[in-house]
């Protein structure tokens, strides 16, 4: 099977600092992979790598684009295992708003917080052709029940929701064009503890329901353990262990990893 | 009569071949916003800069100036232009559509139809149809050459959510040649269809913004909308009060203390010339 993202020797420095360096891993249709590590060890800069936000100095993504469907399919033969760090721009920012999707860790980052609910869920429908308002709208509804926020809510804006539904929003924002790859920064940071349980919830659901292949970020051991099929455990900008999700958290091999481990379960 | 402390038309040489460099590039890719150095003019910002630049860049001693504002000759702002070019440029001025080689333009569109040869030139204070909703420059500059377009529909969008309709009636925003997206201007959405296909051309000059942009004759402007709620150029039901015209932009004008009011054309050289050919509408004396 190909893999749908094959990440080789990414490497990223911010003058001489090291951000992430030489990170390679595959990433195979329908599964999650957790990102861990302490503050500062590379995590956020990997994954702004992979989505195309950061060029990286070295390295390849290489990511299994989709044939394209129908008439559009004529003269195309450059679909299948593309590098995105090379491609033009255009071509990027294409698949940024239709196979990809990126949830950041404030909702404020991606929102528009002067666009009402269903404008939001809207915008990707709309940049891909949509031009039927009705349509439009019955498919924003729709995605708004689905990330359980009360469709009598879809004009107003997300500056009158909670922090919980403001990220519930955005996940709907990223969805509703049926991306195959969403990247995660912290999705569940700075909610509170109920809040966080019933997205991780939410996202378990949407993940499975989907066939969603998506990487998380996190450096909550609890949202990789519930969402993470397999997880990379990052120090210093380096991947120094990886594997199964509960076999690496259950039985961790590297003295950084235990100490992670361990310092979870100390609190 | 020129006021020889002045070069032609105000402006030095060299400034106005670097505006017509910008002109002729906007002429060149319709609808692309081209950056230009605008220059201090005598008069403040919200006066329309960028087109009297334009228009001074543009105008020659053989060429009959018209100037107006919201359709109308007699303002202050467009009597303040129409002398400056006067003073200047030593330029004759007209009020009649037809008898103009150069109109300058704030907010309307001549209801006469415009013929090869005249050029148009609007005054803009906002030329970006995307800063409303992605104020950042680098991004919208980006939108507009890869032809990301979504965002327009998300205003039009909120306004039927809003209002039930496309509520947007003013600097309705167009698509030229099926390629840039464009703000045409605060001109009423009644004007956008004469935008498209005119054998004028029509020249946008932002100030405050340094931005020229272009139409040349003949050229598409289609408005934006949804398939299910289509463009239409709104105007009211009812004839002008003076001239009876039923298919020009009116004006609602208060005529006395008692809240006695009606409805007039907004281009007063159009009302005046059909008044002078028998018109005569329920108001008229
Ligand atoms: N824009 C930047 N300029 C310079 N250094 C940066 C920049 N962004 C990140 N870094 C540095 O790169 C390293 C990795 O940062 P990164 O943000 O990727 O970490 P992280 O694992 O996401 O941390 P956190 O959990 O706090 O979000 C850190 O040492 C950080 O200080
Ligand atoms: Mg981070
Ligand atoms: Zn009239």
């Amino acid at each position: 099977m190909t893999p749908l993202l094959s990440v080789q020797g990414i490497t990223k420095h911010y003058g001489t600092h090291i951000g992430c360096a030489d990170v390679s891993f595959d990433l195979y249709p329908g599964e999650v992979m957790g990102i861990v590590g302490e503050s500062g060890s590379g995590k956020s800069t990997l994954l702004n790598c992979m989505a195309g936000h950061l060029a990286p100095d070295a390295g390849r993504v290489m990511f299994d684009t989709r044939k394209p469907s129908g008439d559009d399919a004529a003269g195309h033969d450059t679909y299948g295992p593309r590098d995105t760090v090379t491609m033009s721009e255009p071509e990027r920012r294409m698949l940024s708003r239709t196979d990809w999707a990126f949830v950041h860790q404030h909702a404020r980052d991606g929102l528009r917080m002067g666009v009402s609910a269903g404008g939001n869920v809207g915008e990707r429908l709309m940049a891909v052709g949509a031009r039927h308002y009705a349509s439009i709208r019955d498919q924003a509804t729709d995605w708004l029940g689905r990330v359980e926020i009360d469709a009598g809510r879809i004009d107003d804006r997300p500056t009158t929701f909670s922090g919980g539904m403001q990220q519930r929003l955005q996940i709907a924002r990223n969805l509703v064009t049926g991306p195959r790859l969403v990247f995660m920064d912290e999705p569940t940071g700075g909610l509170d503890v109920s809040v966080q349980a019933r997205l991780l919830d939410l996202l378990r659901g949407l993940v499975r329901d989907m066939g969603l292949s998506a990487i998380i970020v996190t450096h909550d051991l609890a949202v990789v353990r519930l969402l993470a099929d397999r997880i990379m455990v990052m120090k210093s900008g380096r991947v120094v262990e990886s594997g199964l999700t509960d076999q690496v958290l259950d039985d961790p091999q590297h003295a950084y990893s235990q100490l992670l481990v361990s310092s979870v379960l100390q609190v | 009569m020129t006021d020889q402390a002045y070069n032609f038309a105000y402006l030095d040489e060299q400034t106005k071949r670097m505006i017509r460099r910008a002109i002729l590039k906007g002429v060149a890719i319709p609808g692309y916003q081209v950056p230009f150095a605008s220059r201090e003019m005598p008069m403040p910002y919200g006066w329309g800069t960028g087109g009297v630049q334009v228009s001074a860049a543009v105008l020659t001693p053989d060429d009959t100036l018209k100037v107006i504002d919201q359709g109308a000759d007699d303002t202050t702002n467009a009597v303040s232009i129409r002398s400056f070019f006067e003073r200047t440029a030593g330029v004759a001025t007209t009020t009649a559509t037809r008898d103009a080689t150069v109109i300058q333009t704030r907010h309307r569109i001549p209801e006469e139809p415009l013929t090869e040869g005249q050029i148009l030139v609007y005054q803009v204070p906002i030329p970006e149809p995307l800063r409303f909703l992605e104020p950042r420059e680098s991004e919208t500059r980006k939108m507009h050459s890869l032809e990301e377009y979504g965002l327009m529909h998300v205003k039009l969008y909120e306004d039927i959510s809003r209002h039930g309709h496309i509520a947007t009636s003013y600097a309705y925003p167009v698509k030229v040649e099926g390629r840039y997206v464009m703000d045409p201007s605060p001109i009423p959405k009644f004007d956008n269809p004469k935008l498209s296909g005119t054998p004028a051309i029509q020249l946008f000059g932002a100030g405050r913004e340094q931005r020229i942009y272009a139409l040349p004759p003949y050229t598409q402007a289609v408005s934006l909308d949804f398939d299910d709620h289509p463009f239409t150029p709104s105007k009211a039901d009812h004839p002008c009060g003076l001239c009876a015209a039923t298919d020009s932009y009116l004006d609602e004008v208060i005529t006395d203390d008692q809240g006695g009011r009606m409805f007039v054309c907004s281009d007063t050289d159009y009302c005046t010339a059909r008044q002078a050919a028998g018109h005569k509408g329920k108001d008229a004396a």
